[in-house]
């Protein structure tokens, strides 16, 4: 009968989403390698680029002179301060971590899950998650007042005869996040290493024929290479999986293992890497949108893929919505009075609009995405998009600011808010963020070429039937 | 006498996946055993035609990764215990239950660092130099065609007869590549 369902029928066209093909038509192995190799090699920079990276590259500038302050005066220029110790620095940290994630969550998990549909989006998100976590970096480091000694935080002889407290949360925190860097940028590179060997062997210019050469290490496409690269490929997404989860985990901890109200709560880790991932999906709609537009990928980045972000963005978006009804109901039920005041406080007390603001932006508006219709219009998914963005950073600073400018003694409670120079700092790194994905958009493949060729129909081996 | 460059191989073009992983399994069964083939994507069948079925990978990443967990617990029981003991809310100096994140961490730490120069070390790169790209049409070994390798120290390594048997198997074309 299988020769029966492979044939045309008209009213298959109510399965054409599920069967819709992960490259356009009329692609083979030279199209596909020509195309995006073309987008580095050949192309003439286009203007927007310029214009966007000097907009960019100006904010980091930004960036530089808010540090620059900063290292100069002391984190006195911020306005955190007793009872909130921690503001815009935890908040931002916060929220870039758990936008990186989703680059690992496409390009690791979804590997393992055998979901084709990653190979075209997974370079571009883990080029993200890259530029995400040296902006989160970013904060913690100059949150410690002097960064000059922050290798302190790592164990060493020393002369001071001190070592340190591996029962602290931010020591873990340490380990987590460079640990999650250094294997996000192993894992980013050596999927870079085919593209590479096939930009050195496309590349006009003997200048950059060395510059990809050296990188490509002289990698030869042997079939025994190919074979331990899979190996390692795989091992490492396997790898890269319980990190991601355990480092939003342990971001969670810095706040679920102290006492105060709203913060020490066991739904946290699930809860935080619900919203890391849904912050991270709405961040690469945000990107590829505009992206796929621009250099004419739609062939390579289809509806599908498309269809499918939106949809993990509103499934996580579902998870983040029932973890903001539990903090509520962990308030009612607890019959702890500090407890019940905290989201008593979160819901009417003087941030109440950055509360409400938040359950509109992530619970309500995202809502909409049920419609097919809406996640077909790229315009309205990608504001929904930059919605859901600005929501996650709402969630982090109602945790954050409600739960310590209110703790347990009324007379410790004080008022947050942020200095110009906290916001010099966030949309400081913003502006890095962007202007380093500039340079990779301009200087590297933004798409696995060699995972695009596995994905074509004729990759497929015929095997003699018998 | 002349002197000739030395020979490394001889190297066949083929331009579907179907048709190298044919070729290659026709000379593994033809006796020839120093063979290699080369694609622009990884084809599991080909590492299996040519006779290279697994790869140590694997067990270097595990032993990566226990060396990882043991010294990351290793060195957190050092510290609090032994080199800089301190008394914690009562807690004991041995607080395992604390020491869990960080070795778990250095558990995956390590384990991808062997997996990514484990690959490296036995792919033997970096490697600049190797006679292959000698083959003027190989550079399109990155893009869209699949070369089939018979190394000039095959045992069974004859010139001509490699080069007829080659032939047979629809190649586009076989060339010499030296050393």
């Amino acid at each position: 009968m299988a020769s029966e369902v492979d044939q045309p029928h008209d009213d298959v066209r109510i399965h054409k989403t599920e069967t819709a093909p992960l490259v356009g038509p009329g692609h083979d192995f030279a199209s596909v390698t020509d195309k995006i190799s073309s987008l580095v090699l050949k192309r003439k920079t286009p203007i927007w680029w310029f214009i966007g990276f000097a907009i960019a590259f100006s904010i980091t500038m930004m960036l530089l002179l808010t540090i620059t302050n900063l290292v100069f005066t002391g984190i006195g220029i911020w306005g955190n301060n007793v009872p909130v110790g921690w503001a815009f620095d935890i908040i931002n940290f916060v929220w870039w971590i758990g936008i990186g994630h989703a680059g690992t969550l496409i390009s690791a998990i979804l590997l393992l899950l055998r979901q084709e549909w990653r190979t075209s989006i997974n370079r571009f998100a883990e080029a993200m998650t890259l530029f995400a976590v040296a902006c989160a970096g970013l904060f913690p480091l100059l949150h410690t007042g002097r960064p000059w000694l922050a290798y302190w935080l790592f164990p060493y002889p020393n002369t001071m005869g001190i070592q340190p407290q591996f029962r602290s949360p931010l020591m873990w925190d340490v380990f987590a996040v460079s640990t999650y860097a250094t294997v996000s940028a192993l894992f980013w590179f050596i999927g870079l290493i085919p593209d590479f060997a096939t930009l050195r062997d496309r590349a006009k210019s003997k200048a950059w024929a060395k510059v990809y050469g050296l990188l490509a290490m002289g990698w030869r496409g042997s079939a025994r290479h190919w074979l331990r690269y899979e190996a390692a490929y795989l091992l490492l997404a396997g790898l890269a999986t319980p990190l991601v989860l355990s480092v939003h985990t342990i971001v969670s901890f810095d706040f679920a293992v102290s006492q105060i109200p709203g913060w020490h709560a066991t739904i946290f880790p699930p809860y935080f890497v619900a919203g890391a991932i849904y912050a991270g999906f709405a961040m690469v709609l945000t990107l590829t949108i505009p992206l796929r537009k621009f250099y004419g990928l739609e062939d390579f980045i289809t509806m599908r893929h498309i269809h499918n972000m939106a949809k993990v963005m509103l499934a996580t978006g579902l998870i983040v919505v029932y973890g903001y009804m539990m903090e509520a109901f962990f308030g009612w039920y607890s019959a702890n009075e500090y407890e019940s005041y905290m989201i008593w406080n979160r819901m009417t007390g003087p941030y109440a609009y950055f509360y409400w603001a938040l359950i509109l932006c992530n619970g309500i508006i995202p809502q909409f995405l049920w419609s097919k219709k809406i996640r077909s219009n790229l315009l309205v998914l990608w504001l929904i998009s930059i919605v859901v963005g600005i929501g996650m950073w709402l969630e982090r600073f109602v945790i954050i600011v409600t739960s310590l400018t209110r703790d347990f003694l009324p007379s410790s409670w004080g008022m947050y808010s942020p200095t110009m120079w906290d916001w010099t700092m966030f949309i400081g790194t913003l502006g890095l963020f962007f202007a380093l994905l500039f340079l990779f958009i301009r200087f590297l493949p933004i798409i696995s070429i060699f995972e695009m060729r596995t994905i074509l129909p004729q990759a497929e081996i015929e095997e003699e039937h018998a | 006498m002349e002197t000739k460059p030395k020979l490394y191989g001889l190297m066949a073009e083929f331009d579907s996946p179907t048709d190298v992983v044919e070729a290659a399994r026709a000379t593994y069964d033809a006796g020839y055993r120093r063979i290699n083939a080369y694609s622009p994507y990884p084809i599991e069948e080909l590492a299996e035609a040519v006779g290279f079925h697994s790869t140590r990978l694997p067990l270097i990443v595990l032993i990566g990764g226990i060396i990882g967990g043991l010294v990351g617990y290793g060195l957190q029981y050092y510290v609090a215990v032994i080199d800089y003991p301190l008394n914690v809310g009562g807690r004991p100096f041995h607080s395992w239950p604390s020491f869990i994140p960080i070795t778990f961490e250095m558990t995956i730490l390590f384990a991808a660092l062997s997996a990514v120069f484990g690959m490296l070390a036995l792919n033997k790169l970096p490697q600049p130099y190797h006679p292959v790209f000698n083959a003027e049409r190989f550079a399109l070994a990155s893009r869209d065609r699949f070369f089939l390798v018979i190394e000039a120290n095959d045992p069974k390594f004859d010139h001509d007869k490699a080069m007829s048997f080659l032939k047979t198997l629809n190649p586009k074309e076989v060339v010499d590549v030296e050393q």
